[in-house]
């Protein structure tokens, strides 16, 4: 395999090239959601996705990562479904991916006269809109242009010994070629906070590493949720560092090139870890309450492509970018094969290597990255969720460039 | 079909990728071992001779040491070895029977 991929994509405005070219019907509060769930309804099998934001108070994370969602690479357009009297400063929001080049627009259902009126605008709209996205310019693109993150959920005793290690070899070809990978869940790599801060490309970022370690292991101990269960000794797991290298053997050998947090999006090649646990204290409950928030992050910080695997056989895919699910146990892959993109339990079959699979990854980025749909874009799969939290910025020692 | 798998190469455990049954015999590091007791996917076996207070390396890294002596193919857990992190928790009636 080499760079110079013949890779098609989307030329945004601020130079970010896409390989989707969403258009998203944005709710802006849970009151907002029927109206957009029926204006999609007649975009069914098109490229028209609903996201949104359930709460009516503001919070300063949720409006970050909204943003950074809808002037995402993978989004062509975007309108806005607020009913009138929520505090999402949809202003604000507007201008921003207006400033995007995108085209946007906000109807507001208090103002255009309730549900069927709202409805009404939407369509109107999205006909209109989804000619002038379909314009947009096509361009070249390599690996050194994707931002690809990788998670695990529905894990069994495989996951750790198939489908994670070939993450990490695929990271390690992606970075390699100069794209920017990231990984996440501070909580499972506890134990290893030192083996994790000998990668960080400076002494200052290596105590940052540390530090967020820390802070999700008192985080999760606050909360009361053990990482270690009796469970993990039966499938074979015999002490929480060997747990934590399961999960954390998706990040592959690279050196670490910054820490950041859930809408600060890398500029410069190379691996990045993603802190999700909130700051300050305990306020809004679990750090992620599910996979797909998670993943929510990981596309609001840039990622094109998610890497999900699972040994237990998650089905869901996402919004925006689409995800690529690794299934590490072969029993469960026979089973749910259409949710499945690669089956990394050949493994366990000695019918493929681990370098094998991780070559398999980086053919179906590519096949992603020109065009193809994974399974969970097949079957419709859109899932999306934001919730509250609260984050302090990134400290000057968190990126080495 | 061969049951072992060395995650990284510089691992002194093999993990097993079919559960290994009473009376299998496995050639592992030149040597056969018969094992007289079932194990199960997911667990381990020690790729050599491990002395006691020994890293366990998987991963290529340490993820604890070894509190006894290991034989090669000498099934690996909390018997054997331990965290050098924190003490695992685990209940009380678990891990009989080659569990």
């Amino acid at each position: 395999m080499e760079n110079n991929l013949s890779l098609r994509g989307y030329l945004r405005k601020d130079g970010h090239k896409g390989i989707r070219n969403a258009l998203l019907i944005v709710y802006l509060v849970e009151c907002a959601h029927h109206v957009s769930k029926e204006i999609a309804f007649h975009f069914h099998g098109q490229e028209v996705q609903v996201i949104g934001f359930s709460g009516c108070y503001p919070n300063q994370y949720a409006d970050r990562v909204m943003n950074a969602i809808c002037t995402h690479p993978n989004v062509g357009a975007v309108l806005l479904i607020s009913l009138g009297c929520e505090s999402f400063n949809r202003k604000a929001l507007l201008e921003n991916i207006r400033d995007s080049g995108r085209p946007v627009n906000t109807i507001i259902i208090q103002e255009v006269g309730g549900t069927k009126k709202a409805i009404e605008a939407g369509k109107e709209w999205i006909n209109k809109t989804i000619v002038e996205i379909n314009n947009v310019e096509s361009v070249k693109i390599n690996l050194s242009d994707l931002i690809i993150g990788t998670i695990c959920g529905g894990s069994d005793a495989t996951s750790g010994i198939t489908a994670n290690p070939a993450v990490g070899h695929a990271f390690d070809f992606l970075v390699q070629n100069g794209a920017i990978c990231m990984f996440e869940e501070t909580g499972e790599m506890i134990g290893l906070e030192d083996i994790m801060s000998k990668r960080a490309k400076t002494p200052e970022l290596a105590i940052e590493l540390k530090n967020a370690v820390e802070k999700a292991a008192v985080y999760y101990t606050k909360m009361g949720h053990g990482s270690f269960s009796p469970g993990n000794a039966d499938g074979g797991l015999t002490t929480i560092e060997e747990k934590s290298m399961g999960a954390y053997c998706k990040s592959g050998n690279s050196p670490i090139s910054g820490l950041i947090k859930p809408g600060d999006r890398p500029n410069t090649s190379g691996l990045y870890l993603m802190d999700v646990v909130s700051d300050g204290d305990i306020k809004f409950g679990f750090p992620n309450i599910n996979d797909t928030s998670e993943i929510v992050e990981m596309i609001a910080s840039g990622c094109h492509i998610i890497l999900f695997t699972t040994g237990r056989g998650s089905v869901v895919g996402s919004a925006i970018s689409p995800v690529i699910k690794i299934c590490a146990n072969p029993e469960t892959y026979d089973r749910m094969k259409d949710d499945m993109d690669i089956n990394a339990g050949k493994i366990l079959q000695q019918k493929a290597t681990i370098d094998d699979i991780g070559h398999e990854i980086i053919e179906k980025i590519i096949a992603l990255a020109s065009g193809k749909k994974s399974c969970s874009e097949e079957l419709g799969h859109h899932e999306f969720i934001l919730n509250y939290k609260n984050f302090e910025p990134i400290g000057p020692s968190c990126l080495t460039i | 079909m061969n049951k072992l798998i060395k995650i990284h190469p510089n691992d002194n455990i093999l993990v097993i990728t079919n559960p290994i049954k009473v009376g299998d015999k496995v050639e592992i590091n030149g040597q056969f071992v018969t094992y007289n007791k079932n194990i199960e996917l997911g667990h381990k076996v020690a790729a050599k001779s491990i002395r006691k207070n020994e890293l366990i390396i998987k991963y290529g890294v340490p993820i604890g040491s070894a509190i006894i002596d290991i034989e090669t193919g000498d099934h690996i857990h909390l018997h054997n070895m331990k965290s050098n992190y924190i003490p695992t928790f685990i209940l009380d009636n678990q891990f009989e029977n080659g569990k």
